[in-house]
């Protein structure tokens, strides 16, 4: 009978059922390809047009470059290789790595010298670009353009001890009476500065470049990459001072400050970057007589800076005038004198506003170093199109240097972005 | 009495400058070194090899030109110039002399007052044409699509040929020899015309050289030689004749190989005048009595030059042409050494 008992209910559960999986047109990537990509008849369409756009691309492309030749020594002998097959000609990237990074010029056996200058670079300016970082480092990025520049350059080092030691005197006047009379303290600190240059400068020696620890290596030798970012780093950290100080002084009350500002900011955005460079070039030669130049390097650093500080400073005018008026007024009511508002309260918002565009500005100034090779400077480009592609060798090759070059820059410009973007969302205070 | 001595101290720079840019013999000896410009890069011509290294056609002049005044073949400074800042380079004094394949015109002796010292390359405007177009000459190019450089005196030269033929073309303009060469490669045009050493180049940069033809008719006349500041005679006859001895020393037998031997004594005395063991002809230039043997002995004579840079034997692949000597129907023709 309790057999009967125990049979007479059918089925007892005797614990949950476990979850069976969802069906398969519901889950993982099935999923995500029915709702993404094929979820109703266009973007059906749409989707299978571009699959077959990827996939001519891929077959012309890939086939390019997984067949590239890398180890030949000239065009005929990469066609020889390749037999007729398409491929790329990668070999005049190897044989030609050096000039492309560094130029046709530079001393060979001296590379470590611009290679330690990079690597120290990325040292010296992590500090400002990172601020969680220990204050302490920004001694070492104060006295780092000063050490590049004797490892690039080579030659006596009193050069830059001397160059040195006149920012020095000159901080050290500032520091002293700027306090009491703004003024003073200004025109001192310069002043100061310029005795210190000339008395060092009296004081080196002739000739103590010659045999010097580190060979000196004139400017006319640099060149390739090197020389894009030598100018691209110099040019935008020299701008962005100096465009603050432009977009300060165009809403300044003083009209002498006001109008210099004005027509320099309106001169040199209404003037092309090239013809710039080519005053830099050409036109400076018959102003100086012909053994007492001003260094090419320093004249188109000079003119790419003022070209890109009138820039930065209207993007950063634009930044103060996006301020709510009530910022200056608080300013203002709190007692805080001009550069103490201006420090304190003004500019940190003005230049969070502004970082957008000083970015797009500083990645079009690294772009816009190309440009020197139109003056023949062998720049990255200048390279190219000068020496390698004159060659007898690589005259013919196109895709593969220009790719390349092209894919060294996108990895500076695109990292430049992507810091440009890190730093909005570290600054971000708002609550949106 | 301000007045007055500003003036004077302008007067004293002008003359300061006039005397410096007067001896640029004088100069180069003291600074030991040519500041020779030659272009960024043309194939052949110029350009720096994988060592850094300059050679080319144009590049063996300003080695020559070291050699006979300063004895030595690599005390040059190689300046590269841009067909636009080539003139400027050299009338500031920026460079000594200039090497960069430039036409030899009127107004560029005249108005800009330089001075050829001569001709080392005879080039004109020629045209090229895939073979499958079935032409041989320039004249049946009734109708066809042309790609050319904007802004050159090619452009001109074009337009004068196919109007005095009586013929009509297509203009496809073009920046850069490297965009032209492109264009005609897909087939924007039919024809590619630019200098005739420009073609062979080009066309030697092709997967399928033989492919292409250069047509026989060359439109223009492009006399390729260095040139130096108007108005420094001594200076200008220094690299005039420093081209002569190469062509010279073609014209007498006189290579690289057999220099030294022949520079001990010869049975020719015009090859003892050229390579210093007889005559004085180093003393009225203000050089040394070997400055011709040097300036040989640096590259080659001008046939050694042309067969290493340019010449059949090289990927650009010229023929001699207008530019053999007198003797084999060419143009060069160097004046005596006397």
């Amino acid at each position: 009978m309790s057999d009967q008992t125990t049979n007479s209910i059918a089925f007892v559960a005797d614990g949950t059922i476990p979850p069976s999986p969802p069906p398969a047109g519901e889950t993982g990537p099935i999923k995500w390809l029915r709702e993404n990509l094929f979820s109703n008849a266009v973007n059906s369409v749409l989707t299978i047009l571009a699959l077959l756009a990827i996939y001519m691309i891929l077959a012309k492309t890939l086939p390019w470059i997984l067949n590239g030749v890398w180890t030949t020594s000239s065009l005929a002998e990469c066609r020889e290789v390749l037999n007729g097959k398409v491929g790329a000609c990668f070999s005049v990237l190897t044989e030609r790595w050096n000039q492309l990074l560094y130029g046709f010029k530079y001393p060979v056996d001296q590379y470590w010298r611009p290679n330690l200058a990079l690597v120290l670079l990325l040292v010296a300016i992590a500090p400002v670009l990172f601020f969680d970082l220990p204050r302490k480092l920004l001694a070492f990025t104060a006295v780092y353009p000063f050490l590049a520049f004797w490892l690039i350059w080579g030659g006596t080092i009193l050069a830059p001890i001397v160059a040195l030691l006149g920012f020095a005197a000159g901080a050290f006047v500032f520091q002293t009476y700027g306090k009491s009379s703004f003024a003073i303290g200004f025109f001192g600190a310069i002043a100061a500065a310029f005795a210190v240059w000339l008395i060092g400068g009296a004081l080196i020696p002739d000739g103590a470049s010659d045999n010097a620890m580190l060979q000196a290596v004139p400017s006319r030798d640099l060149g390739g990459f090197m020389l894009n970012l030598m100018l691209g780093v110099t040019c935008v950290s020299l701008s962005l001072p100096l465009g603050i100080a432009l977009a300060l002084g165009r809403q300044s009350d003083m009209p002498l400050i006001k109008w210099i500002c004005v027509v320099f900011i309106e001169f040199v955005r209404g003037v092309p970057l090239i013809t710039l460079l080519f005053v830099a070039s050409v036109m400076l030669a018959y102003f100086f007589p012909p053994e007492s130049t001003v260094d090419l390097f320093l004249r188109v650093v000079i003119m790419i800076t003022m070209f890109s500080a009138a820039y930065i400073a209207e993007v950063i005018r634009g930044g103060l005038a996006a301020l709510p008026k009530g910022q200056y007024e608080a300013a203002d009511s709190l007692g805080l004198d001009y550069p103490q508002a201006m420090r304190l309260i003004i500019l940190p918002q003005a230049l969070k506003i502004s970082i957008p565009g000083i970015v797009n500005v500083a990645v079009g100034l690294f772009k816009d170093t190309t440009l020197v090779s139109v003056i023949s400077m062998f720049d990255l480009v200048g390279m190219i199109r000068g020496p390698i592609l004159a060659s007898t060798e690589w005259n013919g090759v196109y895709w593969e240097l220009l790719g390349f070059a092209a894919a060294l820059f996108f990895v500076v410009c695109y990292g430049i972005s992507q810091y440009s973007q890190w730093l909005e969302r570290r600054l971000a205070t708002d609550h949106r | 009495m301000k007045k007055s001595v500003f003036l004077g101290a302008m007067a004293f720079a002008g003359l300061a400058a006039g005397a410096a840019s007067a001896g640029t013999l004088d100069d180069v000896k003291a600074r030991g070194k040519l500041n020779c410009g030659v272009t960024t890069g043309l194939v052949g011509f110029a350009a720096p090899n994988a060592n850094g290294e300059w050679e080319g056609f144009d590049v063996a002049v300003c080695r020559a030109v070291a050699a006979a005044v300063l004895g030595d073949s690599t005390a040059v400074e190689f300046v590269p110039t841009t067909g636009k800042t080539r003139f400027t380079a050299l009338a500031s004094g920026e460079i000594d002399m200039l090497a960069r394949n430039t036409t030899w015109t009127f107004s560029r002796d005249v108005d800009l007052k330089f001075e050829f010292v001569g001709v080392n390359y005879y080039d004109g405007q020629g045209f090229m044409v895939p073979k499958d177009l079935g032409v041989s000459s320039a004249k049946e190019l009734d109708g066809a699509t042309v790609c050319i450089q904007t802004g050159t005196t090619t452009e001109l030269n074009l337009a004068d040929f196919f109007r005095s033929n009586n013929i009509s073309y297509e203009p496809v303009p073009i920046e850069t020899n490297a965009e032209a060469q492109q264009q005609y490669l897909a087939g924007s045009c039919d024809v590619y015309t630019t200098d005739a050493s420009g073609l062979a180049a080009t066309r030697a940069t092709f997967d399928d050289p033989s492919g292409h033809a250069i047509l026989p008719e060359i439109i223009s006349k492009e006399p390729l030689g260095p040139l130096v500041r108007h108005g420094d005679h001594e200076w200008g006859d220094v690299v005039r004749w420093t081209l002569n001895a190469m062509i010279a020393a073609e014209e007498l037998g006189v290579t690289s190989a057999n220099i030294s031997e022949m520079s001990a004594g010869t049975d020719n005395p015009e090859i003892n005048r050229l390579l210093g063991t007889e005559g004085t002809l180093g003393e009225m230039l203000g050089l040394s009595a070997d400055w011709a043997k040097n300036a040989v002995a640096a590259n080659g004579n001008y046939g050694e030059v042309f067969a290493k840079t340019i010449g059949e034997d090289t990927p650009v692949g010229l023929a001699r042409g207008l530019n053999a000597q007198w003797t084999e129907g060419g143009l060069l023709y160097a004046p005596p050494f006397r």
